[in-house]
């Protein structure tokens, strides 16, 4: 569902030309969860801003659900929830309001919409609050509503950056339970994070990016067998390190 | 049933049109500001500046003569004056004069009852504070009575020896308006009130555009935004038409309150029996505001150009600020006496809506002109708009930080 190959961002910063994603290739299926793991500024939001159309991508291609991210735009934003801490909500709409209108924006009929938007804020508890704005809701119930933006439409795919960056333990936890429901739906979900633990307990897959680069590619068991270490944070290092010195070779297993 | 789809454009112009409609300060430069800064200026600036005339009219000066002993008869006359107050005359007249104790100071030459029956020509020296508006006024007041004392001598001695009064004053002079009221309104008016109009149409779009831009990056919902499938462009449109509003209705309800300002000041004016009478052509007004909406528009585009390219609401600030400066400029050019609609200045933005401004509120119609800024303000305001769409598309300026 989601298919990236050779995608590139450059970024020109006064007359120097500044690299953030080089080169990164990987796949995302239905039903699995795909992690992007790496350090800040290793080129996690950049991409998944391209993928989410955000940004243009300055070379090689990608895909979600047969549509080039490049050129066919509004489609591929049809197929994508995308969530991330800088996905803020109105402040002055009421919790009903933002869904509503992010479900419009999508093209949704109106009887379709008020269905599903039902539907959503039964199945999320939002139905207390509502009417309440957005600005006066607390974090908890702004994750709730972002949730429910994010899912108004239906979309095969999720996309996350970081939607746990600045949580506090409750609120981290529902999100994960909500990426691991994405996926028990069937979903194509791809998530971005620097915590290993939320790699470790959700990932079907991981890749790891350093440097605008994926240095290593595989599951879980598949990085464990390879470097021979146990501990998520110790492949990380290894696979950093020899980034660091060689010229990343892309490790890809599977 | 039916299926309902709503439109992207009209979705998001609603959307936005509710959000700014909560927004406080978006609300009161809106309503509050031309509701009430209309009526001050009219009435209370107006009323002030007659309340004050009124006032200056009625206060007593305090003046010195010197050299007056000879003279009984005008120190006499003088002191029959109700806003004069003769002060009994001392030598630190100077120093009392710059102090403020005292408004005019009149020296009479020593011999001036001799040489007036001698018919000798002679020099009066009237001591003042230069700039000082109290001593301007016993200025004035001195001038007056002294040239009616002059009168009154002249016509004794033409009297005495046996001559026709009318030779002091061979003619009389009278002043009466010919122009039509609302000529009279146009160039009171004319060059204030397009200019504070068009002053209203930015200050009503400054909070919704940089709220709907800034703001939105500001507070991270401009990801949000971005990532739904609705085009940029719809998007651009929806925000730039919110702000439009705004700003129309700013004009439009400072032109409501300009219209029962000033036919409150009608009323006034007519029941305290003025001598001007003023008139305001409803056509003038509608017209004006006709021509107003292309430069409404154009401000509504170039303030959205201006603070989509900042990352806070505080930093567009700092560039509406200038906007406001340079847009007000020609407005203000157009205030200085002499500056006329010509076809030189026609096409010159702000400054032609300005001039055009006077001319409708003087009952002139200048269709020719008239179409020429009509057409023009649209063509800018066009370009504007072209201009914010485009940086609309530009990640640079959207994600710029």
């Amino acid at each position: 569902m989601i298919e990236v190959s050779d995608l590139c961002k450059a970024f020109a910063s006064g007359k120097q030309k500044v690299v953030a994603v080089d080169r990164i290739t990987f796949s995302c299926r239905p039903g699995q969860i795909f992690g992007l793991l790496g350090a800040n500024g290793a080129g996690k939001t950049t991409t998944l801003r391209m993928l989410a159309t955000l940004l243009q991508p300055t070379g090689g291609s990608a895909h979600i659900g047969g549509f080039d991210v490049s050129r066919e735009g509004p489609k591929v934003r049809r197929q994508v929830g995308f969530l991330s801490t800088a996905t803020a909500l109105y402040g002055r709409l009421t919790a009903a309001e933002m869904v509503l209108y992010f479900g419009r924006l999508q093209g949704l009929e109106e009887e379709e919409l008020r269905e599903k938007a039902e539907g959503l804020f039964s199945r999320l508890g939002i139905d207390s609050f509502r009417d309440r704005r957005c600005e006066s809701c607390s974090t908890g119930m702004k994750q709730k509503i972002s949730i429910a933006r994010a899912l108004i439409h239906d979309p095969p795919v999720m996309i996350f950056d970081e939607p746990t960056l600045g949580l506090d333990v409750m609120a981290a936890r529902q999100i994960i339970r909500f990426i691991r429901e994405c996926r028990d739906a069937g979903k194509t979900v791809l998530f971005s994070t620097h915590v290993m633990s939320e790699v470790e307990k959700l990932c079907d897959r991981v890749a790891i990016i350093h440097g605008g680069r994926i240095c290593a590619n595989g599951s879980l068991p598949e990085l464990r067998d390879h470097y021979g270490e146990t501990d998520l944070e110790e492949i990380f290092v290894k696979v950093v390190g020899e980034a660091g010195v060689s010229s990343a070779e892309v490790e890809d297993f599977g | 049933m039916a299926k309902r789809r709503k439109s992207a454009f009209g979705v998001v112009y609603r959307k936005e049109l509710l959000d700014s409609l909560r927004d406080r300060r978006a609300l009161i430069s809106m309503i509050v500001v031309p509701l009430v800064l209309m009526p001050l200026l009219l009435l209370g600036i107006g009323g002030l500046g007659f309340t004050l005339a009124e006032r200056a009219d009625a206060e007593v000066v305090d003046v010195m003569v010197l050299g007056g002993e000879t003279m009984p008869d005008l120190l006499q006359r003088m002191d029959n004056l109700a806003t004069v107050r003769l002060i009994a005359p001392s030598d630190d007249y100077r120093q009392r004069i710059a102090d403020k104790q005292l408004q005019a100071v009149l020296k009479l030459p020593g011999n001036f009852a001799e040489a007036l029956v001698e018919g000798k020509a002679l020099a009066l020296t009237i001591y003042t504070y230069d700039g000082e508006p109290r001593s301007a006024t016993a200025v004035r007041r001195l001038e007056l009575f002294l040239e009616d004392f002059r009168i009154a001598m002249a016509r004794e001695r033409l009297r005495r020896e046996g001559l026709p009064e009318t030779l002091v004053e061979p003619f009389q002079i009278k002043r009466e308006n010919v122009a039509p009221p609302e000529r009279v309104t146009g160039a009171l008016l004319g060059g204030l009130l397009p200019y504070i109009l068009i002053m209203l149409c930015i200050t009503g779009a400054i909070y919704p555009a940089m709220d709907l831009t800034a703001g939105e990056k500001e507070r991270g919902t401009m990801e949000t935004l971005l990532s739904s499938p609705v085009s940029r462009t719809t998007l651009v449109l929806g925000k730039f038409l919110v702000v439009f509003t705004f700003s129309a209705v700013t004009a439009l309800l400072a032109i409501a309150a300009l219209g029962g300002s000033f036919w409150v000041a009608v009323s006034f004016l007519q029941a305290t029996g003025a001598l001007i009478e003023l008139a305001l052509s409803p056509m003038a007004i509608v017209g004006f505001f006709i021509l107003l909406l292309p430069v409404a528009a154009l401000f509504s585009a170039i303030l959205l150009a201006l603070s989509l390219f900042a990352r806070t609401f505080r930093e567009a600030q700092t560039y509406v600020s200038p906007l406001m400066i340079l847009a007000v400029l020609p407005a203000g050019v157009a205030l200085m006496p002499g500056v006329e609609l010509t076809s030189a200045v026609v096409l010159v933005p702000v400054l032609n809506i300005s001039l055009i401004g006077r001319d409708l509120l003087s009952g002139i119609y200048d269709w020719g002109y008239i179409l020429a800024i009509l057409l023009s303000s649209s063509l800018y305001a066009a370009l504007a708009l072209w201009l914010a769409v485009r940086l609309f598309h530009r990640e640079e300026v959207v994600f710029r930080g």
